[in-house]
């Protein structure tokens, strides 16, 4: 979720190219493809970073590099994407400081030290890592004298903040679920759906100037229609040829890849947010401390899930596309027609998926990896929850969201994935059907 | 070649009558409760329950296997008979109970073990290795095979011997079994008949004592029957057991010498194949027990649920496979 | 269009080092995969550990470069069994997501700031090649006719690679033809059936886990030797799908369809990069600037799994009775 894209780091990763450019010279230019797209605006050689606080830039902080025996080199701000540069002539050891002063005031530098000593490598942009928290979180005592005690205060942020990021994966993960449970298909090119809503809603927001709120209805109605045609044209089809689960899991993937790259092509690789409720000023409750939109998503999120939850209990098409996921060739004899059931699923998965990532991208920022990224955590939801288990996948969805947030009170940001989904792992090893998961046969 | 096909043909035949009225001795004067001794048991069974959710779906108290005979297992639809052989040969985990193969506890075994032991399997839907040659899924029933081990498998001097001897072991098989001709074909392309007896044929590769038949005939085109049959009867006059599930009457009247019949998961009689059919506890189990009595609301709805919940247990066993 | 700049840098391709790594982690996909059936999306993550074991052991630690190659080794091994310990009872489809994830949690471990003491962060490691280049026969120069040559420093690490891309065919080709392979083979067809003949289908899937993330772990110190570096971000999942678009390519459960395929794909794809990119430099295609043309090749590789399971399941030279997974 955070960290930079891998495939752009690929091709921009300062080593590789150094990399690059010493095999350039073996080869006469073998891969000379490669160097081609990281002539970005970055120097040659230098230092650069990206201040981000709660997933928002944060420009303007001042940031003063000296050599390391204290001689000064350039003085520079982060700019509204909360990136600086700073080119160097000389390879060699430098020191970074960060201008708390010009932090903003609920910011406060994780660790509290606000001077690194990077090594800059000939041909080389070194990144440098400032951390931002809000003040007052964990290891940090609390400035401003509240009864309660900060290590409480933070928790119950984090459980907000994870409750938040469960449902967004929960919307998300409830599609792939059953289009797992009906078709059998590991689908690999989920995570792209959910890019696809938020680059479709950010098209109509941004590209057309409509209001995000109408931007964003087009895009998950959008969504959906692009889920019926995706099983209309191309699953459908597959599954009429009789393509085994594990081929099509494979397509899945060229498609994901497809996609991916199309979209790269298309919307660029840079971040980018919505044209409305971007900077939101936080309000407080209790101790929770977030922007109105997060609780207003949560609402539709929730909203959402509900209504879907509700729609699968009660109504018919509902109950038969459970029945369809539990078995479907019983559901097939009993006169379910599970091709049209299976329509509908697509449908609401690619609706909903979209809508996951609208709220991805109001809570965090657009990206054309930002589904890529979230798929593995939607994986996890799933599998925790049971593969193929509908209300399964909502269960996991929300342990996986609240383990990754939460679990920042111990574990370092960056790492808060690999916790979630190390807890996979170890959770396969003791109930491998998942949490609701009815029991295989694992003999 | 020949003459020693023959020679063994000659020797079956003189002990063919001795092993069938050897079994049909042991079973003689036997009582038809479920769960009776048996003279000379292979497989003793205590207790075995195995639930799924609220359903229980195999509940056997106590039953045991008389060594060098054939024996069927019959009952209704959703009786447990596949789930009851996947507990016995470590397919699936059994809930409770404990069960011994010569004496030996093969509770909790896994599965491979338990082929190991001698005391191999087949499948309802069979299982034959589509992309391999008859002859390898032929070859791969054998046991300790010195070129299984990974490094001693680099060295092909290491287990070629071995190789040609289990070759000749499988074309001999092969030959038996009528597959001789299709030696070389992908197990995939074969009749569904024919696949049933490649999956006799390689369960006998592993030699066992004893051959648990999942429906040998299940699927089987008419020509065929007749020579699975045989070669059914052949696996006891070689003195292997034979236990076996089975739909088809006539086969099981045919073959077996002794009948045991489970009902919702327990056993509900045993006896020999020419009378268990007209015992009232059997015709219970297949028509239901209230054929004669007028039924209420009440157990009608009872029977539906019973029914539907049967059902979900059978294909429960199919998904499982 | 520079087209001997084009045609040289394709034909290089096909003999160079993005070829033979790729080549020996295909081998390793194509024995989990082509041979056994099990689906593992970590590759990456064993390229990873190997090629990280060597730069951390010999930079950090500052260890002779054999005792890296041991490390590096000896971790692709621990992986496997890390990995194959809870999934390999499980059903297919939870061993991709396990490994998927794996791989994930390895890449993000190696670019913490936590451990930039050890892993270098998201730049890596460098320095650690240098024991490898001193056993370097070639003096320095260059070798081969008119384009066609490679400098000393890159003919000492394409041949060791080759030489390793032979032994690891030679060893799939013996591994194959012996019973060991038969039972490998037999699991990728019905498990259960391997079981109820006798087998260890535990043991055996394990065995193969560690075999093709070993010999995908050569790939990682081919990698690591070649540039001189490791990176994370190198170690990503789509090096993962990349392999398996080689495998499928050149045909799976065949013991050069690796080898075969990933010629093909680096050709192809440098062959495409170079005609795209002068040709926009060019200015034949107005509407594509030069940055767009790095995004081409991976829309080509997704387009190419596509139809090449749609349309060819059994790899380019493969015989579609052959096919050795599902695709009917």
């Amino acid at each position: 979720m955070e960290g930079q894209n891998p495939a752009l780091t690929y091709f921009e990763g300062a080593p590789l190219r150094r990399a690059v450019i010493a095999f350039t010279a073996f080869l006469g230019g073998l891969i000379f493809l490669l160097a081609v797209p990281a002539q970005a605006a970055a120097p040659d050689q230098g230092l650069r970073g990206t201040l981000k606080l709660q997933g928002q830039p944060v420009n303007g902080v001042k940031i003063v590099v000296t050599t390391e025996g204290g001689q000064p080199v350039k003085e520079v701000t982060s700019n509204a994407q909360g990136a600086w540069v700073v080119p160097i002539d000389k390879p060699g050891k430098y020191k970074v400081t960060l201008d708390v002063k010009t932090l903003p005031q609920n910011a406060m530098i994780r660790g509290g030290n606000a001077v690194r000593t990077p090594t800059v490598f000939s041909g080389n942009v070194s990144t440098v890592l400032f951390a931002l928290q809000l003040k007052g979180a964990a290891g940090q005592p609390a400035d401003e004298g509240g009864e309660s005690s900060p290590f409480l205060d933070q928790a119950a942020q984090l459980t907000f903040e994870g409750l938040n990021l469960g449902l967004i994966i929960a919307l998300a993960a409830l599609g792939l679920s059953l289009i797992y449970g009906t078709t059998g298909l590991t689908n690999f090119a989920h995570g792209e759906l959910v890019t696809l809503g938020a680059l479709l809603a950010y098209l109509f927001n941004v590209g057309f100037g409509l209001h995000l709120i109408p931007a964003a209805v087009i895009a998950v109605i959008a969504g959906g229609a692009l889920g019926y045609l995706q099983d209309r044209f191309f699953w459908g089809q597959l599954r009429r040829r009789g393509t085994g689960t594990i081929a099509m899991m494979i397509i899945s993937i060229g498609v994901a890849l497809f996609l991916r790259y199309v979209f790269l092509i298309l919307f660029g690789g840079q971040n980018e947010s919505f044209a409305q409720y971007t900077a939101q000023p936080g309000i407080e409750i209790g101790p929770i401390s977030a922007a109105p939109k997060n609780f207003v998503a949560m609402g539709i999120e929730l909203l959402v899930l509900i209504i879907v939850g509700f729609a699968l209990l009660r109504t018919r098409t509902g109950k038969a596309a459970r029945a369809v996921a539990d078995n479907p060739a019983l559901a097939a004899s009993s006169g379910i027609n599970v091709d049209r059931v299976i329509r509908i699923i697509w449908t609401t998965g690619g609706a909903i998926a979209a809508l996951a990532g609208i709220m991805l991208g109001l809570s965090q920022n657009l990206k054309y990896t930002m589904g890529q990224d979230i798929l593995l955590l939607i994986f996890a939801g799933v599998t925790l929850g049971g593969l193929g288990t509908a209300f399964g996948a909502l269960v996991g969805s929300l342990v996986v969201g609240l383990f990754i947030q939460v679990s920042t009170l111990w574990v370092p940001p960056e790492l808060k994935s690999v916790g979630a989904l190390a807890v996979l792992i170890i959770v396969l090893l003791f109930r491998p059907q998942g949490i609701l998961g009815r029991r295989e046969r694992i003999g | 070649m020949s003459a020693k096909t023959s020679s063994a043909e000659t020797s079956a035949e003189t002990t063919m009558s001795d092993r069938k009225a050897a079994a049909l001795a042991a079973f003689k004067d036997l009582a038809r409760d479920p769960g009776v001794p048996k003279p000379d048991p292979i497989l003793v069974v205590d207790g075995v329950t195995r639930r799924f959710g609220g359903l229980t779906a195999v509940e056997v108290a106590h039953v045991e296997i008389q060594r060098g005979s054939i024996t069927a297992l019959i009952g209704p639809n959703g009786a447990g008979k596949t789930t009851f052989f996947n507990q016995l040969t470590g397919f699936d985990t059994a809930d409770a109970g404990k069960w011994t193969f010569n004496g030996q506890s093969m509770s909790g075994v896994p599965a491979h073990r338990v082929a190991r032991a001698g005391m191999v399997r087949t499948f309802q839907l069979t299982k034959a290795l589509s992309r391999l040659t008859v002859l390898e899924n032929m070859r791969l029933g054998a046991q300790q095979q010195r070129g299984e081990n990974f490094w001693r498998a680099l060295v092909p001097s290491a287990w070629r011997a071995q190789e040609d001897a289990i070759t000749e072991q499988a074309e001999e098989l092969l030959a038996r079994f009528k597959l001789d001709a299709k030696r070389e074909d992908f197990a995939g392309s074969l009749s569904g008949g024919q696949r049933k007896l490649l999956e006799m044929a390689r369960a006998l590769m592993v030699k066992p004592e004893l051959v648990m038949l999942d429906e040998p005939m299940a699927g089987v085109n008419p020509a065929l029957t007749q020579s699975l049959l045989g070669h059914v009867k052949d696996l006891r006059d070689q003195g292997m057991t034979v236990l076996f599930v089975e739909h088809d009457m006539d086969m099981v009247r045919d073959i077996s010498d002794w009948v045991i019949v489970m009902a919702q998961g327990a056993i509900i009689a045993e006896g020999p194949p020419d009378t268990i059919m007209s015992d009232a506890r059997v015709i219970d189990a297949y028509l239901g027990a209230h054929h004669d009595a007028p039924l209420s609301e009440s157990e009608l709805e009872e029977q539906l649920h019973q029914a539907e919940a049967a059902l979900e247990a059978e294909i429960e066993e199919e998904t499982q496979k | 269009m520079d087209w001997i700049t084009i045609i040289s840098t394709t034909v290089k391709s096909a003999i160079g080092v993005e070829t033979v790594l790729y080549a020996l982690a295909a081998i390793g996909i194509n024995i989990h995969f082509g041979y056994t059936g099990l689906l593992n999306f970590g590759q990456a993550a064993f390229m990873g550990v190997a090629g990280y074991g060597l730069a951390v052991t010999v930079t950090v630690l500052g260890l002779p470069f054999w005792v890296g190659i041991g490390v590096g080794l000896a971790a692709a091994v621990l992986l496997a069994l890390l990995l194959g310990a809870p999934t390999l009872r499980l059903r297919a489809d939870y061993l991709a997501i396990v490994t998927i994830a794996a791989a994930e949690i390895v890449r993000l471990v190696f670019r913490s700031v936590q451990f930039r003491d050890v892993f270098g962060g998201s730049d890596g490691q460098r320095g650690f090649s240098d024991g490898f280049y001193a056993l370097n026969p070639f003096p320095e120069g260059e070798y081969g006719i008119g384009w066609f040559s490679f400098n000393h420093r890159l003919l000492w690490i394409m041949l060791v690679g080759w030489v390793l891309v032979a032994l690891s065919c030679g060893i799939v080709y013996l591994l194959m033809r012996s019973p060991w392979g038969r039972v490998l083979k037999a699991i990728r067809e019905d498990e259960d059936a391997v079981r109820s003949l006798g087998k260890n289908v535990f043991s055996y899937k394990m065995q193969s886990l560690i075999l093709g993330g070993v010999i995908g772990s050569l790939g990682g110190f081919i990698y690591g030797l070649a540039y001189a570096s490791v990176q994370p971000d190198v170690f990503g999942t789509e090096t993962t799908f990349f392999a398996y678009t080689i495998v499928i390519l050149g045909g799976a459960a065949r013991v050069l369809g690796p080898v075969v395929g990933s010629m093909i794909f680096w050709v192809l794809l440098v062959l495409v990069n170079g005609v795209l990119s002068e040709a926009v430099q060019a200015g034949y295609i107005p509407f594509m600037t030069s940055i767009q043309v790095g995004p081409v090749r991976y829309i080509l590789v997704g387009l190419g799994l596509i139809l090449l399971l749609i349309f060819r399941p059994q790899g380019i030279f493969g015989d579609k009775r052959e096919i050795a997974f599902d695709v009917r």
